[in-house]
């Protein structure tokens, strides 16, 4: 119905005078770029997938499928409008609910790209920033207490802070903190969110008693696959057009992603004395995590060292967790929230206006303002999607119980919240 | 009439599926078991997180042959089934009361030819 009532009030906005100055070359790459970031998502399902148990398979695999058709839905009705629409330093208004006013004429966010194409590419980051966070509590939550809570993060949560670091009159983005592709807003933010969630829900049932393996390497690798290939649309999509500078970035991104895989690879094989699938797997994806903010300020050879750096910073951090003994259960805080702060900071490192004119010099090339621009926005999003996560997990626990039944649990998400299980084998 | 049943390497199967072949065995059962003894487990690492699994895989055979027939039985498994490595794994003879053959109705050592 609302829905429905929103369509009849929007208006489609074409004028030929905007049309004239869209591209056909920088529309093709946003909206292939859209296509590729849409991918990233099941991607992440195979990921997260394979390191869960085989009772917990598909539900873990919907739990990031699913992502994309309720944020499909929620960001087309009010998250766009929400994130990107005008309003005050903290979060857009209202004025373009329904996409009212979105058309095919260039928006304010892109002189070539048609406003709708820039809105449906960042719709796919504001689907896998929450798909991301389910990482941390894999195994037993409820499904119909995850679509509520989902819900409420994306709007409450992500919608605010993609307005602070990319709205043009968001706090972030006034202060000049850099972030090309979404490191704070995607993967600080849900790693943080990671681990309040992991905290206050608890650890698995067998948690350090039972050995709790991963079933299926190969579909974690394949996943791990998927997201890089996607990631070549996150980065060098962040151009927004098909340009030099949506070239430079893909080549960072590639390179990061090379050095993180090699270097978790080569710290395991020295601590554990085997080189895993996993890890290389683990340490891509470190990798990517890491180049996000900066694949759009830094030269190829400073994304090597930003890769090289986090696929061991990213170990040590999962190696820590043990120590502290709460189940993030696929070290999505591990990754996301650690490859993402190292990520800021070497933006504040290495960012260069040699290689994009619009960023910024970082501390290397003798800007020291940066730095703490960088330091100030990861800071920001630490403490809020800390917090508000936790009053969201409180909220909705009142209204349906955050973690399945114990016996749910025993026997699986797959079977208990599905009624279907993932092998017949 | 005696069962025998005999945990053994998986990798062996077909060595003493041939020796018992030799011997005429007639029938046998075999399944895959999890199983340990004196081997330990091997250990695995996900994330650098160490897991030590003590269950290996194993393959259990069964076979029912008359009492006369026991001793060299036992004897050609025993050595097929050898590499003289921990985990190796057990023969073990357990007397049988009686066996029917389902389709002819036939009793006792007869069932078992």
């Amino acid at each position: 119905m609302i829905v429905a009532a929103l369509m009849v009030l929007s208006e489609v906005s074409v004028y030929a005078q905007d049309l004239e100055s869209v591209s056909s070359g920088d529309t093709a790459w946003v909206l292939a770029s859209a296509a590729l970031v849409m991918l990233m998502t099941p991607g992440l399902g195979l990921f997260y997938a394979g390191m869960v148990r085989r009772k917990n398979a598909l539900a873990t695999m919907l739990q990031s499928f699913i992502m994309v058709a309720i944020i499909g839905v929620q960001w087309v009705v009010f998250g766009y409008s929400l994130a990107f629409g005008p309003g005050n330093w903290f979060i857009g208004g209202l004025s373009w609910i329904g996409l009212r006013g979105v058309g095919q004429g260039p928006g304010p966010y892109s002189e070539t790209v048609p406003h709708l194409a820039f809105m449906i590419y960042q719709a796919m980051f504001a689907i896998i920033t929450p798909a991301l966070i389910t990482g941390a509590f894999a195994e037993r939550m409820r499904f119909r207490s995850f679509l509520i809570f989902m819900v409420l993060w994306a709007t409450i949560v992500y919608d605010p802070v993609a307005h602070w670091v990319w709205a043009k009159d968001g706090w972030l983005f006034k202060l000049g903190a850099l972030d090309f592709a979404g490191g704070t807003v995607v993967h600080i933010c849900s790693g943080v969110a990671a681990l309040c969630c992991a905290l206050m829900m608890g650890k698995r049932k067998g948690f350090g008693r039972e050995e709790i393996m991963p079933h299926s390497i190969w579909m974690t690798v394949l996943g791990a696959a998927i997201l890089w290939f996607g990631w070549f649309g996150f980065n060098a999509g962040s151009a927004l057009g098909s340009n030099g500078l949506a070239a430079s970035a893909f080549v960072t991104t590639n390179s990061a992603a090379s050095a993180g895989a090699l270097s978790w690879l080569a710290v395991e094989w020295l601590h554990r004395g085997k080189p895993t699938a996993l890890g290389a797997a683990s340490g891509a994806v470190a990798g990517l995590v890491a180049i996000t903010p900066a694949s759009g300020f830094v030269s190829p050879m400073a994304a090597l060292a930003i890769g090289a750096v986090v696929g061991v910073l990213c170990y040590l951090a999962i190696m820590l967790k043990s120590r502290f003994g709460y189940d993030d259960s696929l070290d999505v805080f591990g990754v996301h929230g650690v490859g993402g702060t190292w990520g800021a900071i070497a933006t504040g490192l290495f960012a260069s206006t040699a290689i994009n004119a619009v960023g910024a010099e970082g501390l290397l090339f003798g800007g020291g303002t940066l730095m703490l621009k960088q330091l100030a926005a990861v800071c920001a999003v630490f403490v809020y999607s800390f917090v508000v996560t936790g009053i969201l997990l409180k909220l909705v626990g009142f209204v349906s119980p955050l973690r399945v039944a114990r016996e749910d649990e025993e026997i699986g998400l797959d079977l208990s919240q599905h009624g279907e299980v993932a092998y017949n084998l | 009439m005696v069962k025998i049943e005999a945990v053994i390497r998986p990798s062996k199967l077909d060595d003493v599926k041939a020796a018992l072949d030799e011997l005429g065995v007639a029938g046998m059962t075999v399944i895959h078991v999890m199983g340990c003894g004196k081997q330990r487990g091997r250990t695995q690492y996900y994330r650098g997180q160490e897991y030590t699994v003590n269950l290996l895989d194993k393959v259990k055979l069964e076979v029912v042959v008359p009492d006369s027939d026991a001793d060299a039985v036992v004897d050609a498994i025993a050595d097929a089934a050898a590499t003289g490595e921990i985990g190796d794994g057990k023969i073990f003879l357990i007397n049988v009361a009686d066996a029917v053959r389902i389709r002819t109705k036939e009793r006792g050592d007869t069932a078992l030819r």
